[in-house]
C-alpha cells in the first residue's frame, strides 16, 4: 500500500495515531512518547512551526497536529520541543492583512488556518489581540446563505471548513457573532436519515469522518447558545441523534481486521480512525465534568474517553496544556513578514 | 565497475536511471531525510522514491536554481503532489529561470486532470496565471474538471477566484443553469447561483427575487425532496424576513398536498416563525391570530419529531419548546406537556457548561 502521499503530512499521522490511543485508552509506552517528541522536533522548522516532515517548509497543517500530538504526549519533553518565540514568528509570516492566514509561505488561504493558528497559539499561551486582528470578520464572512461556512467566502457550506470556523471564533471567544439559529439549522440536517451518519455538504454522501467534523459541531452550539442566554437547551443530550451515528460509525464503519472508515466498501485509514472515533465519542458523551450524561451503545468495552470539541484531544490534556504554558510569557515578537517575506519590526 | 541501477516502472517501457547515477549529477551529494535514530510512522520509500527525494533535499540545501533543479521538481512532484515544499521550490525556479509559463499552464493542466483533489496543484494553477495574467482558458478547463466530478470543491474555489478576479460573470448564471438541468440536486450549482446573482444584480431587486422563486417553485415541483431548492428558496429571503414575500406562504401551502416533503414543512415552520417576530414587533395584531399561528408552528415541530424528521428530533423539540417560551404565555392552558419532558432551567440557574 503506497503511502508516499502522506510524505509531508508525517505529524499528522502521529497526532491521528495518538488520538484514536487515547480514545481507546490505550497508553503510550514512554520510549514511543519519546521517540513520537524527537521526531516531531525534526519536523520542527528552523523558522518556526513544524513541517510535513524533516526538511520540509512549515505549513499550518502539520503544525495543528505537531502541537496536538504533543499535548497528547503532555510530557515535558513534549512540551518542551516547541519553540514558542519561533511559532509566534511563524504565525506573523502567514498572516494577511484582511485577516485570514495563508497555510504556509507562498500557500492557499481558507479558513482551516485560522482554526490550526489559533489552536496552537491558544494551547502555548502565545495568543495576543493584534495576531488575529480581522481573522473574527474574515471567519463571518465565511457563513453563507445555507447557515454553514465555506472554506473561502462564497463557496458552498461543507463540515470540514464549518468545524474550523467555528471553532475558531470559540477560541477566539466571538462564536456569539454568528447566525448560530442558521448554523445550527444546517448541521442538524446534515444527519443523513437512513445512514445516521453526517454528510459533509447537503446532497452528497455520508462519511464516517463527518461523524467528528459536523457533530462536533453540536456540543458547541449547545455551549454558545447557553451563554446566549437559551434556556431550554436539553441537559441530557446534543442536538443530533446520538444513538443513530453510533450505529453507523459501528455497525457500518468499521474493519474486520482493526480500524475505521468512510463507508462500506472503502479501505482504512488512519484519518478516518482517528475522525470516526473522534466522532463516535461525541455521540457517546454529553456535558462536561460537572454535568455528565453517556449513552453507550453495546457493550461497556465500547465506551471510549471524551473529547475536547473544540481541540480534539482529551480535555484533561487541554488543561494540563493550558495550565503548562500559561505560566510563561506571552513572547515578544522579533519580526513581523508580510507576504513577499521582507522582514518589518 | 558495476552496471548503473536502473528502475523499470509497470506503466512504462521507459528504463530510467536514478539520479545517484547520472554523470550530470555527479557534482551534488545526496542529502539523506533526517528522521533521527528511532524514527516514528516510517514510510517505506521505494528506491526511486529516495533517490529523487536525497537530490531535492541536496538542491534545497544549496539553493540551486539552475534547469536540472527545474527538471527534478516534476519528479518530486510526481512521486507525492502533495509535497507543498516542492511546489514552492518549483515556482521560485520558474521565476528565476524565466521559465515558458504557457508551457507551465499545459504541464499543470496535465496533474489536475490526473489528481484534481489535491491543494497544491490548484493554488499552483492560480499562480501561474496570476503571473500571466491570462485567465482565457479557466473557464473552459475548469468546466471540463467538473464534467467529471461536478461538485469538485477545489474546481468551484478556482472557478469563483477566476470570475471575481477578472469579471467573467456574464455567461455563469447559464452555465449554473445548465449545470441544475443536468443534475438538480447539484448543492454546488446552487451555491454557484447565489455567488452569480449576489455580485451581479442582486436580491434587493424584486423582479429578481420573483424570478428565483418561481424557479424555486418550479425545481421542487420536478424533484419535491430535493434539499437544495428548499434550502435556497429560504437562504434567498431570510435576512428580508421570509414572510416578507407577499402570497409565498399560500403558494407553499398549496405545493403541501400533493409535494410534502421534510424540508416544505420546516420551511412553513419558518414562514410562522418569521411572522410571530414581525407580529411583535411591528403590526397590532388580534391576539387570537398570534395564538393560531404559534399552535400551526408547534404542531408542525411535533409532526416532524414525531413523524416525519424523527433523525432531528431533538432540534425540533428543542425549536418547540424555545418557541412556546418566547412567544406562548400562562393563558394558553389547552397545550400539551406531553412532549417536553425536559423541565427548563433558566441558564443563570444550571451549571457552567464546559
Amino acid at each position: 500500500l503506497n503511502r508516499n502521499c502522506l510524505d509531508a503530512s508525517r505529524p499528522w499521522l502521529c497526532f491521528w495515531i495518538l488520538h484514536s490511543l487515547e480514545l481507546l485508552q490505550e497508553p503510550i509506552p514512554a520510549a514511543v512518547a519519546s521517540d513520537v517528541c524527537q521526531f516531531l522536533a525534526r519536523c520542527q522548522s528552523p523558522t518556526g512551526g513544524f513541517a510535513g516532515g524533516p526538511g520540509q517548509h512549515a505549513h499550518l497543517a502539520p503544525t495543528y497536529a505537531a502541537v496536538n500530538a504533543l499535548c497528547i504526549i503532555g510530557t515535558d519533553e513534549a512540551y518542551n520541543v516547541i519553540d514558542r518565540e519561533k511559532l509566534l514568528d511563524f504565525l506573523w509570516s502567514v498572516k494577511q492583512p484582511d485577516g485570514s492566514f495563508v497555510m504556509h509561505v507562498g500557500g492557499e488561504v481558507d479558513v482551516r488556518s485560522a482554526y490550526c493558528a489559533a489552536s496552537v497559539a491558544s494551547l502555548t499561551n502565545i495568543l495576543t489581540p493584534k495576531l488575529f486582528e480581522n481573522t473574527t470578520n474574515w471567519i463571518l464572512s465565511c457563513q453563507n446563505w445555507e447557515g454553514g461556512l465555506s472554506g473561502v467566502p462564497g463557496l458552498e457550506a461543507h463540515g470540514g471548513y464549518t468545524f474550523c470556523g467555528t471553532a475558531a471564533l470559540v477560541i477566539l471567544g466571538k462564536e456569539h457573532m454568528l447566525d448560530l439559529k442558521a448554523l445550527l439549522r444546517w448541521v442538524v440536517s446534515r444527519q443523513m436519515r437512513f445512514e445516521g451518519g453526517f454528510q459533509g455538504r447537503c446532497n452528497k454522501l455520508v462519511d464516517g469522518c463527518y461523524s467528528f467534523w459536523q457533530a462536533g459541531l453540536l456540543p458547541l452550539l449547545h455551549r454558545a447558545l447557553y451563554k446566549e442566554g437559551e434556556s431550554e437547551l436539553s441537559q441530557q443530550r446534543w442536538m443530533f441523534e446520538q444513538q443513530a451515528l453510533q450505529e453507523y460509525i459501528l455497525l457500518c464503519c468499521q474493519n474486520p481486521t482493526g480500524g475505521l472508515l468512510d463507508k462500506p466498501g472503502k479501505s482504512r485509514d488512519f484519518y478516518h480512525t482517528c475522525y470516526c472515533l473522534s466522532g463516535l465519542s461525541i455521540a457517546q458523551h454529553f456535558g462536561n465534568m460537572d454535568n455528565h450524561y453517556e449513552v453507550i451503545l453495546g457493550k461497556e468495552e465500547n465506551r471510549l474517553a471524551p473529547t475536547h470539541p473544540v481541540y480534539n484531544i482529551c480535555p484533561e490534556k487541554v488543561a494540563q496544556a493550558l495550565q503548562h504554558f500559561l505560566r510563561m510569557p506571552v513572547p515578544e515578537i522579533h519580526f513581523r513578514s508580510n507576504k513577499r517575506g521582507r522582514s518589518v519590526k | 565497475s558495476p552496471p548503473p541501477k536502473c528502475q523499470m516502472t509497470i506503466s512504462s517501457i521507459v528504463m530510467t536511471l536514478l539520479f545517484g547515477d547520472r554523470k550530470e549529477w555527479a557534482d551534488l551529494e545526496p542529502v539523506p531525510q533526517d528522521d533521527g535514530p528511532n524514527p516514528v510512522v516510517k514510510i517505506a520509500y521505494s528506491e526511486k522514491f529516495s533517490d529523487v527525494y536525497d537530490y531535492f533535499r541536496a538542491l534545497l540545501k544549496n539553493d540551486e536554481k539552475t534547469e536540472r533543479a527545474f527538471a527534478l521538481t516534476a519528479d518530486a512532484i510526481d512521486l507525492n503532489a502533495a509535497n507543498y515544499t516542492v511546489w514552492h521550490y518549483r515556482r521560485v525556479l520558474l521565476q528565476a529561470l524565466s521559465k515558458d509559463l504557457k508551457e507551465e499552464m499545459k504541464y499543470i493542466t496535465n496533474i489536475i486532470e490526473e489528481q484534481p483533489k489535491n491543494y497544491q496543484v490548484w493554488h499552483h494553477r492560480r499562480m501561474v496565471v496570476e503571473w500571466l495574467n491570462d485567465p482565457s482558458e479557466e473557464l473552459r478547463f475548469i468546466a471540463d474538471i467538473l464534467s467529471q466530478d461536478a461538485k469538485n470543491y477545489h474546481a468551484w474555489q478556482h472557478r469563483q477566484w477566476v470570475i471575481q478576479e477578472y469579471k467573467l460573470w456574464d455567461n455563469e448564471l447559464e452555465f449554473v443553469e445548465n449545470l441544475l438541468e443536468e443534475d438538480v440536486r447539484n448543492n454546488s450549482a446552487w451555491n454557484q447561483r447565489h455567488f452569480v446573482i449576489s455580485h451581479t444584480t442582486g436580491f434587493s431587486d424584486p423582479a429578481v427575487v420573483e424570478r428565483e422563486i418561481q424557479y424555486c417553485l418550479n425545481q421542487i415541483r420536478k424533484a419535491p425532496h430535493n434539499e437544495s431548492a428548499w434550502n435556497y428558496l429560504k437562504g434567498m429571503l431570510q435576512d428580508r424576513g421570509l414572510s416578507s414575500q407577499p402570497g409565498l406562504l399560500e403558494r407553499v401551502l398549496e405545493l403541501k398536498e400533493t409535494h410534502c416533503s421534510p424540508y416544505l414543512l420546516a420551511f412553513l415552520f419558518d414562514c410562522y416563525e418569521d411572522a410571530l417576530e414581525n407580529i411583535t414587533q411591528k403590526e397590532k395584531v388580534e391576539e387570537e391570530e398570534q395564538k393560531e399561528t404559534l399552535r400551526k408552528a408547534l404542531e408542525i415541530c411535533r409532526l416532524l419529531a414525531q413523524e416525519k424528521d424523527t433523525i432531528r428530533k431533538e432540534y425540533w423539540e428543542f425549536l418547540g419548546r424555545s418557541l412556546r417560551n418566547k412567544y406562548g404565555n400562562g393563558a394558553l392552558s389547552d397545550e400539551p406537556m406531553a412532549e417536553n419532558p425536559e423541565p427548563s432551567i433558566s441558564a443563570s440557574q444550571s451549571q457552567e457548561a464546559s
